[in-house]
């Protein structure tokens, strides 16, 4: 909120600077987003007196003015200036801007210049020029009385203008006297509170005012005011209002707004000659409209408490009032109402209609519920200074909840909750100061005002804000004896280490969006049913991810878009899914996305290459492996997915059901939805199906025996289906003999010339290990023939 | 000139004239084979008379002694001749370029959750995660922020269509504060955990993204105050930027879970144009920048998580994981870091090596 300094100085007296102000504001939690001083944006502006007036020489709409802006500047001597504001005449006051001083409006810096020929020493300004209004027919009109050469910031007495952030819990600081208060707590000046007028009535409210809604509105107090004359509001009002950012309108209005901003107390005046019956706060009917005072018809329903009479809905109560029945510069005769409404219930009728107002932002915080009478005074008398009239006695309609809350305050919870010793006498003068009464037992009686307290812990609040959290010491927290003990979880032991071992491979880790677009998402989908957000910032961004690769994916294309030759990236994050009881399932995911170039072009190997299923496995092992995964027992199986290529793609599974990963070349359909060039292939480890360590491992590792006799090595090659998988034989050969055959490896595989149709070429190495004593032939050949044996029963011959 | 002079100078004559080890090979079983003329004299010495043999022997001992020196000689020389002609041969340019292997990197977000997990498990927190598709009674209700709270508004929250079976509305978490409930749910109290998190709100601008990261705190134990709060986050960000001179502002600021709520601003000094932190933002040329939220938490809060406020106070702060990550290491736009862009990753990014360590300290210089 917004509010001049002057004004604050007309509730607190104080000599303090605006920064000093400001500093205390912060200090206390209001913080000021911003200060503007109108004396420096006026800079360079001055009362100036035109002396004569004679038409340009050499343009129909132009004059040329001879201005005097008193001694100080040109040496006393008048000032040519151009001007093409019809207005301008000799004798008039108004305001010269000088070379060098900048134009609020626009921003430009006026300079000494010719205009068609004709030297011009600055610029006669207008009223939108300065920014003091929306006036821009002509030349600002001074009175005759104004001072020449004053500078103009002095003149119109400008006062810096802070703008502050109240916290949602403070509504009562939501108005200048409020701010005023806290100020004076802190020690920035004396709180002058404010005179409550006597209101001299003549008859009753010929008016019927009644709740029908007590719930919703529980109170509702209103008055008429006959014979008002609606013109201007002074200009001091208005002075304070647009510094506020509030644009006069018409007095009375300018009234009620200036009680809402002085005061943080909405209240609302009708016309009473648009009016016919009862006024009456009461639920509205389903499907009731009203229009608006923003021109927008709003359809209500059986929630919202509206102020109406026999017409209709003139108010929606607490919020914004009713077009139809709003005051003019014709009104003569006016209801005033001043209401308390739940907050609660404003704020739920505010977000249905989607309308916000300076009335629902202090309505919904929750207003004084005991400033009804006075505000209604005020308001009173304030319209009958400026507007005159004559006043009726007040009707009031329910009582408001003014019930005050008691706490029981121990003193010695401020150093508990606070860390800060206060001497009691202090904090008893801080809650006084912010107008609570402390008991001498310290029962704290609060102010009806401050719906934020709510027990002792907020009081500790008060007390250490204005006291100073700046006096609040630094007190270490109790620490455990020794070192620290490791903390990590053994998931996020496992996502550090992986991370270490996916960039220590070459690959950039990546951080990308949870959400997707839509049709990305489905893509990825497998039949999940997708979380898809109900308001997304944009298409996009609509669909929580069941993959890691479309983001990866994505970027990849972005960094290929970019001219990138090649992408290595990976991300450690979340896949979205359902989980039990609505709740959501979120699986702990490591992807790899490799695209593009492998290896560039060079003069030692030739061509570039590109990735292939290959390196998607081996990532997906050296991964695992990082991960702790017994990658020995893996199998190699199908069922990918529909996302990647069939031919080129599988799963690592340790058991049949349990899939650990996913990898190969992506799917070229896959690729045309992500409008990416091929092949990329890709991994997905589904971390949370890595089985964890038995007994959580130990540090010592088994006794090291390395075999005390060499081993030997024989290679068979070995014509097998071409569709037999090369694990398969490689299992059945190395389960020929377990206790010899140490490890099997496939070196060369080989199709076409010299191997039938239908067959490929098998060669294996095989690591035979001997135990106490060497092999002898036979043994050696005895294990050879049960390994062509288990080879010959997965369909293998051996090649002579 | 005796026949053995003769002969002595012929042989090594031509076994300097020797062209390649071949040659040599001859040389050697023409002189100094079973049948060479050299160990043919040597065989004479036997019948000789003893008088004649005490005489011709040293002679013919010596010849053959030169000339096995001359054959070992020149079969050095000519491997070394050798050697050096296959060095010539094998010279390659080495002004060309080696294999290049890939170098990978470690995001930024995730160098700093390390740091974060680092410096706080020295203090005595664990790490707490939860999920970010939350419930609205864990993001809001039991952070003290009922159905018709304003601040819920303030929140810019991500709806979906969906309730859970309790018919609590499901949303995207707005803030990791959620964690707090979670865990003091499971763990009671006393407890000290960070929660590092991705969190979301519906706002997109040159500083603001949909999704972000927070680091949450919290602290519950018997006799905890805000001057524990004030410490904790002092050690913690000297700890993090490693330097002594980091020096806070205390505003008093209001969130509805906890009371008293201080919102945290930290000095910083220009430095080449840059906002480094450090010294006191109210000495000339430095500032204040707004850090944190923070505060003493709710009783309400305790409540709704089942701790007893009356026994147990306690503390907790909520800061942004990516800013921490710019402030310290000066990136500038926070978009970057979801793009995936393989050049900002390289430069911003962290080798594997770089894992934060108390002894190394945390941070990894450029």
């Amino acid at each position: 909120m917004k509010f001049s300094l002057e004004w604050l100085k007309y509730f607190l007296e104080t000599d303090a600077s605006a920064a000093e102000i400001a500093a205390a504001l912060n200090r206390i939690g209001h913080e000021v987003e911003g200060i503007e001083d109108p004396a420096n944006k006026l800079a360079g502006f001055r009362v100036a007196h035109v002396l004569t007036a004679a038409p340009h020489p050499d343009a129909d709409k132009l004059q040329v003015l001879t201005v005097d802006t008193g001694p100080e500047i040109n040496g006393g001597d008048p000032l040519q200036v151009v001007c093409g504001a019809p207005n301008a005449r000799a004798g008039m006051k108004g305001v010269l801007g000088l070379p060098g001083a900048v134009v609020p409006a626009n921003g430009m810096e006026l300079r000494k210049s010719a205009i068609r020929g004709v030297e011009s020493n600055g610029m006669m300004c207008s009223v939108r020029e300065l920014e003091l209004g929306d006036e821009h027919d002509g030349i600002i009109e001074l009175p005759e009385d104004a001072p020449v050469g004053t500078s103009f910031a002095d003149y119109s007495d400008a006062s810096p203008v802070f703008d502050v952030a109240i916290t949602p819990n403070r509504p009562d600081c939501m108005g200048v006297y409020g701010i005023a208060r806290d100020l004076a707590a802190a020690g920035l000046g004396t709180f002058k509170p404010i005179d409550i007028p006597a209101i001299e009535t003549k008859g009753a409210c010929p008016v019927e005012i009644r709740t029908d809604d007590p719930e919703g509105c529980p109170a509702f107090f209103g008055r008429v005011i006959k014979g008002v004359v609606n013109g201007a509001s002074p200009d001091w009002m208005q002075r304070r209002l647009k510094a506020a950012g509030q644009r006069p309108i018409s007095a009375v209005v300018d009234i009620t707004n200036y009680l809402m901003l002085a005061f943080g107390r909405p209240a609302h005046a009708y016309d009473l000659a648009k009016l016919s019956g009862a006024v009456v706060a009461r639920r509205a009917q389903n499907g009731e409209q009203v229009l608006a005072l923003n021109e927008k018809t709003y359809t209500l329903d059986e929630t919202m408490t509206v102020i109406a009479d026999d017409n209709g809905v003139h108010d929606v109560a607490g919020i914004m009032g009713g077009e139809h029945s709003g005051v003019t510069e014709g009104t003569t005769d006016v209801l005033l109402e001043i209401a308390y409404f739940d907050p609660e219930r404003i704020g739920v009728t505010g977000r249905k209609l989607g309308l916000a107002s300076d009335a629902r932002t202090r309505f919904e915080r929750g207003v004084d519920p005991a400033f009804l009478n006075d505000g209604l005074a005020l308001l009173t008398s304030l319209i009958q200074r400026i507007c005159g009239g004559e006043a009726s006695e007040v009707v009031r309609a329910g009582q408001p909840p003014v019930e005050p809350k008691v706490i029981a305050f121990d003193p010695g919870l401020t150093a508990r909750l606070g860390g800060i010793d206060v001497g009691e006498a202090e904090q008893r003068r801080i809650l006084t100061a912010l107008d609570f009464t402390v008991g001498s037992d310290w029962q704290v009686t609060c102010p009806p005002r401050r719906h934020d307290i709510e027990g002792a812990a907020d009081l500790v609040e008060e007390i250490v804000r204005i006291h100073g959290l700046d006096n609040v010491a630094s007190v270490a927290l109790p620490r455990a004896d020794g070192v620290a003990r490791p903390t990590a979880t053994s998931l996020q032991q496992m996502e550090r280490k992986l991370r270490r071992a996916a960039a220590g491979r070459g690959l950039n880790e990546a951080v990308t969006w949870s959400f997707l677009p839509t049709a990305h998402a489905e893509h990825f989908a497998d039949g999940a049913q997708l979380w898809v957000l109900e308001n997304p910032i944009s298409e996009d961004m609509k669909a929580m991810r069941p993959s890691l690769i479309p983001g990866l994916l994505a970027a990849a294309k972005r960094n290929a878009d970019r001219g990138a030759p090649g992408t290595r990236l990976f991300e450690i994050g979340r896949r979205y899914f359902r989980g039990k009881g609505g709740a959501s399932d979120e699986k702990p995911t490591l992807c790899v996305v490799l695209a593009g170039e492998k290896t560039p072009r060079g003069w030692s190997q030739g061509k570039a290459t590109r990735f292939d299923p290959f390196d998607a496995k081996a990532e997906a092992l050296a991964l695992l492996e990082a991960a702790g995964a017994p990658v020995d027992n893996l199998m190699v199986m199908g069922e990918a997915g529909d996302q990647f290529h069939p031919g080129q793609s599988a799963t690592l599974r340790l058991g049949p059901k349990n899939v650990l990963a996913r990898f190969g070349a992506l799917h070229p359909r896959t690729l045309k939805v992500f409008d990416v060039d091929g092949p990329v292939v890709a991994v997905e480890i589904f971390l949370d199906a890595i089985p964890a360590r038995k007994g959580g491992g130990s540090f010592a590792r088994p006794t090291y025996t390395p075999p005390a006799l060499q081993a030997i090595t024989r290679d068979f090659a070995f014509l097998v289906p071409a569709d037999l998988a090369a694990a398969d034989l490689v299992r059945a050969v190395k389960g020929a003999d377990k206790q010899a055959i140490v490890s099997a490896r496939v070196f060369d595989v080989f199709a076409g010339q010299g191997v039938p149709e239908g067959k490929k070429s098998v060669a294996v190495e095989i690591v035979l290990q001997p135990g106490e004593k060497s092999f002898t032939d036979a043994e050696i050949k005895a294990i050879s023939d049960s390994i062509v044996a288990a080879a010959t029963r997965q369909g293998a011959e051996l090649r002579g | 000139m005796t026949d053995l002079d003769t002969l002595k100078s012929g042989a090594l004559a031509q076994i300097d004239a020797a062209q390649d080890a071949a040659a040599l090979e001859t040389l050697r079983v023409e002189f100094l084979g079973k049948q060479g003329s050299i160990s043919g004299l040597m065989k004479t010495l036997g019948k000789m008379p003893p008088e004649e043999r005490q005489t011709e022997a040293p002679k013919i001992q010596g010849l053959r002694g030169d000339v096995a020196d001359a054959l070992e000689a020149k079969k050095a020389q000519l491997e070394e001749a050798e050697l050096e002609a296959r060095l010539a041969r094998e010279v390659v340019d080495l002004t060309l370029p080696a294999p290049q292997a890939p170098k990978g990197s470690v995001h930024p977000v995730s160098q700093v959750m390390d740091e974060l997990a680092e410096i706080f498990a020295d203090l005595g927190f664990s790490v707490a995660t939860g999920p970010e598709i939350e419930d609205d009674w864990h993001n809001f209700t039991a952070l003290n922020m009922a159905e018709t709270h304003p601040a819920r508004a303030m929140h810019d929250t991500f709806y979906f269509p969906d309730v859970d079976a309790e018919g609590h509305r499901m949303l995207l978490r707005t803030h990791t504060s959620p964690v707090q409930i979670r865990s003091m749910v499971e763990q009671g109290a006393p407890i000290r955990i960070i929660a590092p998190g991705r969190v979301y709100r519906s706002d997109s601008d040159a500083t603001h993204t949909p999704m972000f990261h927070q680091v949450e705190g919290l602290v519950i134990d018997k006799g905890i105050h805000l001057g524990h709060l004030k410490w904790t986050l002092e050690t913690f960000l000297k700890a993090f930027f490693e330097r002594e001179d980091i020096v806070l502002r205390l505003r008093p600021s209001y969130f509805p879970f906890t009371e008293p709520s201080v919102e945290v601003d930290v000095g910083w000094q220009d430095v080449d144009g840059r906002r480094v932190l450090g010294g006191d933002g109210d000495a000339p040329g430095h500032g204040w920048m707004e850090l944190l939220g923070s505060g003493m938490v709710n009783r309400r809060v305790l409540e709704f998580a089942g701790v007893d406020p009356d026994v147990y106070s306690g503390f907790a702060w909520g800061l942004g994981v990516d800013r921490l990550a710019m402030l310290k290491y000066g990136m500038d736009d926070l978009r970057a870091f979801f793009d995936g862009d393989n050049r900002w990753l390289s430069h911003y990014g962290f080798s594997p090596f770089d894992q934060p360590t108390l002894s190394a300290g945390v941070g990894a210089k450029a």
